[in-house]
C-alpha cells in the first residue's frame, strides 16, 4: 500500500486512505459469504469472586476478567483478538475451551452450547477444539517423551486412532510441523523453544480438531522462530481447513495471520472487524491508541507519525469505570460515556453507508482516524 | 459429521517409514528409560548389591551363621573382643555382655530392623503422599482439612506418639512398631507433596492434559506424580534410617522391641552402657544400620536422577 498523505480532517464518507474509492467499492460490494458459523460467542462473562475469611469465606467482589463479550468464528478462518495484558485474552481462551466455568453466556459449537456440557458430550466437544499454549517450555510435561506427549490425546479418545496405529500416527504429526520422526523417544529440555512449539502444535493436531485456540503461540519465541511457527500455522491451516482464534499481543502478526481481529479493553469487545477495517480504518479510540503504539521500522516515517499517548493506567477489572471501560483514559469522554455502556455494533454515523469504517466499534463518538499510515 | 482425513493419512511419509524400519522410534516410556539409565550407573550397582545382601540377610539369617543369636554362655566369652581372622564364625565380632555372639545377633537382627525401616517408609510414604497429593490437588475445604489433620499429627512428636500408641501393646513386634511409627510419621511426606503437587498442577501442561479432556487420575498420576516424586523419594529414604534408630531408641526405652527379639535398636541400646569396655557390641550392629541406610540413600538418589530426563 502506497503512502499518500493523509488528509488531517477525518471524513465521514470515503475513507481518505491508500484505497482507490474504486477498490473500496468493489471490497463493499463483495459478497460476504463466510458460511455458517463454526463457533458464536455470546454474551460471554467470566467473575473471579474476591472471597475474604480463611474457614468462611465471603464474597467481597469480583474480578470481571471477561464482561460480556460476543464474536463468531467461520470455518477456516483465522480471528485476532488483541489487547493489553490483563484485558482478558487469555480467559476468553480458557472459557471457549471449558477450562473455566463461564459465569454467564454461551459458546455455541455448531450450534451447540459448550458451556452447559459436562462428561461424556465434552469430551466430544474437546476433541474438535484444541488449544496451542504460549509458552512451550511449561506446556510440555518434562518428564514424557515426545511420542507420550503427542500420542496422549490418543489414549484419551482412543477412538481416534486403533492402538497399533498410534506410533506411525505420532511420527507423522513430527512430520507434519517439520520435526524428524526419528525425535519419538527425545524429552522436551532436548528441543529449542521453536521446535517445542511444534510439538505443542502437534499435540493440538493429533485428534484433527476444527478450530485450535492459540494463547499468544509465539510470544515466548525468538523472532526469527516466530516467522516459521507462523507460517506453519497458516500452512496447517490450509491443508487441514483449521479455524483458528489467535491470540496475541503483537499487532502486527495478527495483522499478518488474521482474517478478522477483535480488540478487547478491560473485558469487554472494543473493536471487530476485518484487518483491513481494523487497522486501516480504525473507530474506536482505543484501537487507535494501541495502533499508534506499533513500532514503525522506518525512521523517516516515524518522524512525522502521530503518536496517541494514553494517561494513567487500565482501570481494575474488580471496579471497572461505568459507561465505557476506555472512558477514564480517552480523550474524547463525555458525560454520556460514563451514562451509557456503548453497544458494539456499527455506529450510527457509519450506518448503512459504504465505507470500511462501517464495522462494529463500542465508542458512542466513533470516528475514522488513520494511525498507521499518518504522516 | 463425516470423519476428516488428514491428507497425510494416506500416503506415509518417507521420514516416518525410514524411521519406522530404523527401529529409532520404538516407543519408550519413562520407567524404560529410567531402567536404562540405572542399568549404567555404578551408584544404582553399588547400593543395589548392598541391599540384597542385608535383605537375604533378613530373610534367611541362617545362611550366614549357625549360631543361635539368643544362646549366652559367660565363661570365657563375657565382652571377648572380636577375632577380625574368623570369618563367619561366632566370634568374628567377639561376644557382648550376655556372652552373645554379636555376628549371630547382628545377622539375626537386620530382619526385625530392615521390617521396620522398609515397611514404616513404605506406608509412610502411601499415607503421606496421598494425603499431600489430595490436599494440594483439590484445594478448598479438602485442603483445609487434610493440612489441619497434618498440623494436628505434627505437634505430637514421632517419639512421643509412638510411645503412648505401642503401650496399647502387650505383645510387641516388629508390624506393631511399625504401625505405631508410622501413624505419627508421615507428616512430613504429606508436606512436601501437596506443595509440590500445588506448584505443578498450575503448570501449563497440566492445563493441556484437561484441554485434551484426561480424567483426575490420569492428570494425578501421569502429570504430576512424575513430576514431584523426586523430592518424595528423597525424602523418604532419609527418613527410612531414621525410622529404624527410632525404633532402636524405643527398644532403649523398653516400649519398642524388647529381648527376646532380636534387632540391631535392642543390641545397640544394650551395649551403650558398655561402650567403653567394650565398643565393638556397639560399633557392629551400629554399622551394620549405618550401611543399610546409606544403601537406602544412595538407592534413593539414584533412582531419583534417573527418573529426571534433565539429568540424563
Amino acid at each position: 500500500m502506497a503512502e499518500t498523505a493523509k488528509n488531517e480532517e477525518v471524513s465521514d464518507v470515503v475513507p481518505s486512505t491508500a484505497e482507490t474509492t474504486a477498490e473500496v467499492e468493489a471490497v463493499l460490494d463483495a459478497p460476504v459469504d463466510r458460511g455458517e458459523p463454526i463457533l458464536q460467542v455470546r454474551n460471554l462473562v467470566k467473575h473471579f469472586p474476591l472471597t475474604q475469611g480463611i474457614l468462611f469465606k465471603k464474597q467481597i467482589g469480583a474480578v470481571k476478567a471477561v464482561d460480556g463479550v460476543s464474536f463468531d468464528l467461520y470455518k477456516g478462518e483465522t480471528l485476532g483478538i488483541v489487547g493489553e495484558s490483563g484485558c482478558g485474552k487469555s480467559t476468553v481462551a480458557k472459557l471457549l475451551m471449558t477450562l473455566e466455568t463461564a459465569t454467564s453466556g454461551e459458546v455455541f459449537y455448531k450450534g451447540q452450547d459448550i458451556t452447559k456440557l459436562s462428561g461424556r458430550a465434552l469430551k466430544a466437544v474437546r476433541r474438535n477444539i484444541q488449544m496451542v499454549f504460549q509458552d512451550p517450555y511449561t506446556s510440555l510435561n518434562p518428564r514424557m517423551t515426545v511420542g507420550d506427549i503427542i500420542g496422549e490425546p490418543f489414549d484419551i479418545h482412543p477412538e481416534v486412532a486403533p492402538k497399533g496405529d498410534r506410533r506411525k500416527r505420532v511420527q507423522e504429526l513430527l512430520d507434519v510441523v517439520g520435526l524428524n520422526p526419528e525425535y519419538i523417544n527425545r524429552y522436551p529440555h532436548q528441543f529449542s523453544g521453536g521446535q517445542r512449539q511444534r510439538i505443542g502444535i502437534a499435540r493440538g493436531l493429533a485428534l484433527n480438531p476444527e478450530v485450535i485456540i492459540c494463547d499468544e503461540p509465539v510470544s515466548a519465541l525468538d523472532v526469527s522462530v516466530q516467522a516459521q511457527v507462523i507460517n506453519l500455522m497458516e500452512k496447517l491451516q490450509n491443508e487441514f481447513e483449521l479455524s483458528y482464534v489467535f491470540i496475541a499481543h503483537d499487532l502486527s502478526i495478527v495483522r499478518h495471520i488474521s482474517d478478522r481481529v477483535g480488540v478487547m479493553y478491560l473485558g469487554k469487545m472494543a473493536e471487530i472487524g476485518t484487518d483491513s477495517e481494523i487497522y486501516d480504518h480504525p473507530t474506536h479510540p482505543y484501537t487507535q491508541a494501541l495502533l499508534s503504539a506499533v513500532p514503525v521500522p522506518d525512521p523517516a516515517a516515524r518522524e512525522g507519525r502521530e503518536r496517541i499517548i494514553l494517561t494513567g493506567d487500565v482501570p481494575s477489572p474488580a471496579n471497572p469505570p461505568s459507561g465505557c471501560r476506555f472512558r477514564t483514559r480517552c480523550w474524547k469522554a463525555q458525560d454520556k460515556c460514563a451514562e451509557e455502556v456503548p453497544l458494539l455494533a456499527v455506529p450510527e454515523v457509519f450506518a448503512g453507508k459504504k465505507t470500511l469504517a462501517a464495522h462494529d466499534s463500542a465508542c458512542h463518538f466513533a470516528e475514522e482516524r488513520d494511525v498507521v499510515h499518518a504522516a | 459429521m463425516p470423519e476428516k482425513t488428514l491428507p497425510h493419512e494416506t500416503t506415509v511419509p518417507e521420514a516416518v517409514s525410514t524411521a519406522m524400519k530404523s527401529g529409532a522410534g520404538k516407543p519408550r516410556s519413562l520407567g524404560q528409560d529410567a531402567w536404562r539409565e540405572l542399568r549404567g550407573s555404578w551408584l544404582f550397582w553399588s547400593s543395589g548389591v548392598l541391599l540384597v545382601l542385608f535383605i537375604v540377610m533378613a530373610a534367611f539369617p541362617t545362611l550366614f551363621t549357625g549360631v543361635d543369636p539368643r544362646q549366652a554362655d559367660l565363661r570365657g566369652h563375657y565382652l571377648a573382643p572380636p577375632n577380625w581372622s574368623h570369618f563367619f564364625e561366632a566370634d568374628w565380632f567377639g561376644y557382648n555382655g550376655q556372652g552373645q555372639s554379636v555376628y549371630a545377633r547382628t545377622v539375626h537382627g537386620a530382619r526385625a530392623s530392615i521390617i521396620v525401616g522398609v515397611c514404616v517408609t513404605l506406608a509412610v510414604t502411601v499415607i503421606g503422599g496421598l494425603v499431600g497429593m489430595l490436599a494440594g490437588y483439590f484445594g478448598g475445604w479438602v485442603d483445609a482439612l487434610l493440612s489441619r489433620l497434618t498440623d494436628i499429627f505434627f505437634g505430637i512428636p514421632l517419639l512421643l506418639g509412638a510411645l503412648t500408641l505401642l503401650q496399647a501393646f502387650t505383645h510387641r513386634t516388629a508390624w506393631t512398631v511399625s504401625l505405631g511409627l508410622a501413624t505419627f510419621g508421615w507428616m512430613q511426606i504429606a508436606r512436601v507433596m501437596r506443595g509440590a503437587v500445588i506448584t505443578q498442577k498450575q503448570a501449563d501442561f497440566v492445563t493441556a492434559a484437561r484441554a485434551l479432556g484426561a480424567g483426575t487420575g490420569r492428570i494425578l498420576f501421569r502429570h504430576i506424580l512424575p513430576n514431584v516424586i523426586g523430592p518424595v523419594i528423597v525424602v523418604a529414604t532419609i527418613a527410612l534410617g531414621g525410622y529404624i534408630s527410632t525404633e532402636a531408641t524405643l527398644s532403649y526405652l523398653g516400649i519398642g522391641l524388647q529381648d527376646p527379639v532380636v534387632s540391631w535398636g535392642v543390641d545397640i541400646s544394650a551395649a551403650q552402657s558398655q561402650l567403653r569396655d567394650a565398643p565393638h557390641v556397639l560399633l557392629v550392629p551400629a554399622s551394620f544400620l549405618s550401611l543399610t541406610v546409606l544403601a537406602f540413600i544412595l538407592l534413593g538418589d539414584a533412582v531419583r536422577d534417573a527418573l529426571d530426563p534433565k539429568l540424563r
